[in-house]
């Protein structure tokens, strides 16, 4: 069981017995007033989107999911494939239930396919994955100043900021569930 | 190369925060105002149904300085300011951090309209440019602010009225959702004049006991300052204090001791106002930041 305070974007919960997804999360508080939790959602089953503001106290149920270990293939139109390594089943995934974990999918990623009603609705991917830099402006020597950042595309084609050091082809880390830079790959 | 990327990349923020402090006590200064300091670790806060303390140690930590700086006020220190951290339980969000840090000012001989010059007065003092940038909206300072009752905001932006939305139990939601995003936009807005029920320690404006002399100041949205004319009346704040409590319970809330000595104290309150305003916010705005994360060399998960 969750309660409002355990709301933030990515948890997933049953409303009417359907799993919906968090998609964005917003904690509010006027003065002296109440804990207001405000979120969006989205229903994993329909991808219909909800607006719901929650108060202290409320409970939710977390969402019944089936999550089977599977690595990525590849994508082909809009559906994303997978495989169950230990009975090669294969299954494929829409784009858009996809959400943020199809910036971090290079071949043979292992992750968790989320299965409800034995369809695949959802993936999890690692909390932190090793990505390589294919372009960014290279280091200008002599900045020192340590507080500027830079844009730089990875091999997946998604696009984050980084520290100006690092340099085209090198290996980054990316905590997934915030979409940032977290550190580089020595060596 | 500094290995910590995160906490190295706030250099700037924090070098301006800094310097926005220094601006903010010598604006103080300038004023005569006393700079003190107060005990974060207090034997019981003020019983607010919505704020919550964190226990320590038997006591709690202060939800804001707001006792004993009212204490100071009754035993004659006439302008004071403390700037300092506070806590509170469970608030966390890109506007909101358990511990944070709170300007609080209180001037004995003034009420909340005076505190409202004060307050815009300040503003243009740290701000460094007539006319900021936040999210996208540009709030001048150089004219003089809106100020906006709250009964003025609910008809412009809802489909309600205060006193309809008390009673249906959706004073908050409409404020945060009709309201609140519409204040402060192109200019400060001073939201003031709140139903009684909304300022356990406010006054009640003479002449109409529905309403507590209680301003908030917001910028951009954002919602920056509470301030009131104090209440003096020993008898009453006990029985609003006795109302909050009750409110607590009702809602399964951690009750809190009593809180004698600042009612002891409250008969000796001279004719006086007070302000509370959320520094880390105004940084935030000042810096055009999306979140409070960007203003705070840590958060709590960086523990």
């Amino acid at each position: 069981m969750y309660t409002a305070a355990d709301l933030r974007k990515g948890l997933k919960i049953t409303i009417d017995n359907e799993p919906y997804i968090i998609t964005h999360f917003d904690f509010a508080k006027p003065g002296k007033g109440q804990a207001l939790y405000r979120t969006k959602m989205k229903n994993m089953m329909t991808g219909t989107t909800l607006e719901r503001t929650y108060r202290s106290g409320e409970t939710f149920e977390p969402a019944h999911l089936e999550d089977r270990k599977m690595q990525y293939l590849y994508k082909e139109d809009d559906h994303y494939c997978f495989m169950d390594n230990t009975t090669f089943e294969q299954v494929h995934v829409s784009e858009d239930a996809m959400g943020d974990a199809k910036n971090y999918l290079i071949d043979n990623l292992p992750v968790d396919v989320l299965l409800f009603r034995e369809k695949a609705i959802g993936v999890e991917v690692p909390n932190f994955v090793n990505l390589r830099v294919t372009e960014t402006l290279p280091w200008v020597k002599g900045d020192t100043s340590g507080s500027d950042s830079k844009p730089a595309t990875v091999e997946t084609g998604y696009v984050l900021r980084v520290p100006p050091f690092i340099e085209e082809g090198e290996l980054i880390v990316i905590d997934t569930r915030t979409g940032e830079y977290s550190t580089r790959v020595k060596g | 190369m500094a290995g910590n990327w995160a906490l190295s990349g706030r250099r700037q923020a924090l070098e301006r925060r800094g310097a926005i402090f220094d601006n903010i006590r010598a604006f103080f200064r300038e004023r005569g105002y006393l700079e003190v300091e107060t005990p974060f670790r207090i034997p019981a806060p003020a019983p607010e149904a919505n704020i919550d303390a964190i226990p320590a140690s038997g006591w709690f930590l202060h939800t804001s300085p707001e006792l004993c700086m009212k204490r100071m006020l009754a035993a004659g220190y006439q302008r004071i300011f403390q700037i300092c951290r506070c806590w509170r339980a469970g608030e966390r969000g890109v506007r909101h951090l358990s511990e944070f840090t709170m300007l609080e000012w209180y001037r004995a001989g003034t009420d909340y309209l005076g505190l409202m010059d004060e307050t815009e007065e300040l503003l243009r003092a740290v701000a460094g440019a007539a006319c900021l940038r936040y999210r996208g909206c540009s709030i001048d300072l150089s004219q003089p602010s809106e100020r906006l009752s709250v009964a003025e905001a609910f008809a412009r932006f809802s489909t309600t009225t205060p006193e309809a939305a008390l009673a249906d139990g959706s004073f908050d939601e409409v404020m945060v959702e009709r309201i609140e995003p519409n204040l402060g936009i192109g200019r400060p807005t001073f939201l003031y004049d709140y139903p009684a029920c909304c300022g356990a320690l406010a006054r009640l404006k003479p002449g109409n006991p529905n309403l507590a002399e209680r301003f908030e100041l917001y910028l951009g949205g954002l919602e920056i300052a509470n301030a009131f004319s104090e209440l003096t009346d020993p008898e009453e704040q006990r029985a609003r204090f006795l109302a909050e409590a009750a409110q607590r319970a009702q809602n399964a809330k951690l009750p809190y001791p009593a809180v004698d000595k600042f009612l002891d104290a409250l008969k000796d309150l001279p004719d006086s106002a007070g302000i509370a305003l959320g520094l880390d916010r105004l940084v935030m705005v000042l810096l055009d930041a999306q979140s409070i994360d960007e203003v705070v060399a840590f958060t709590t998960e960086e523990l």
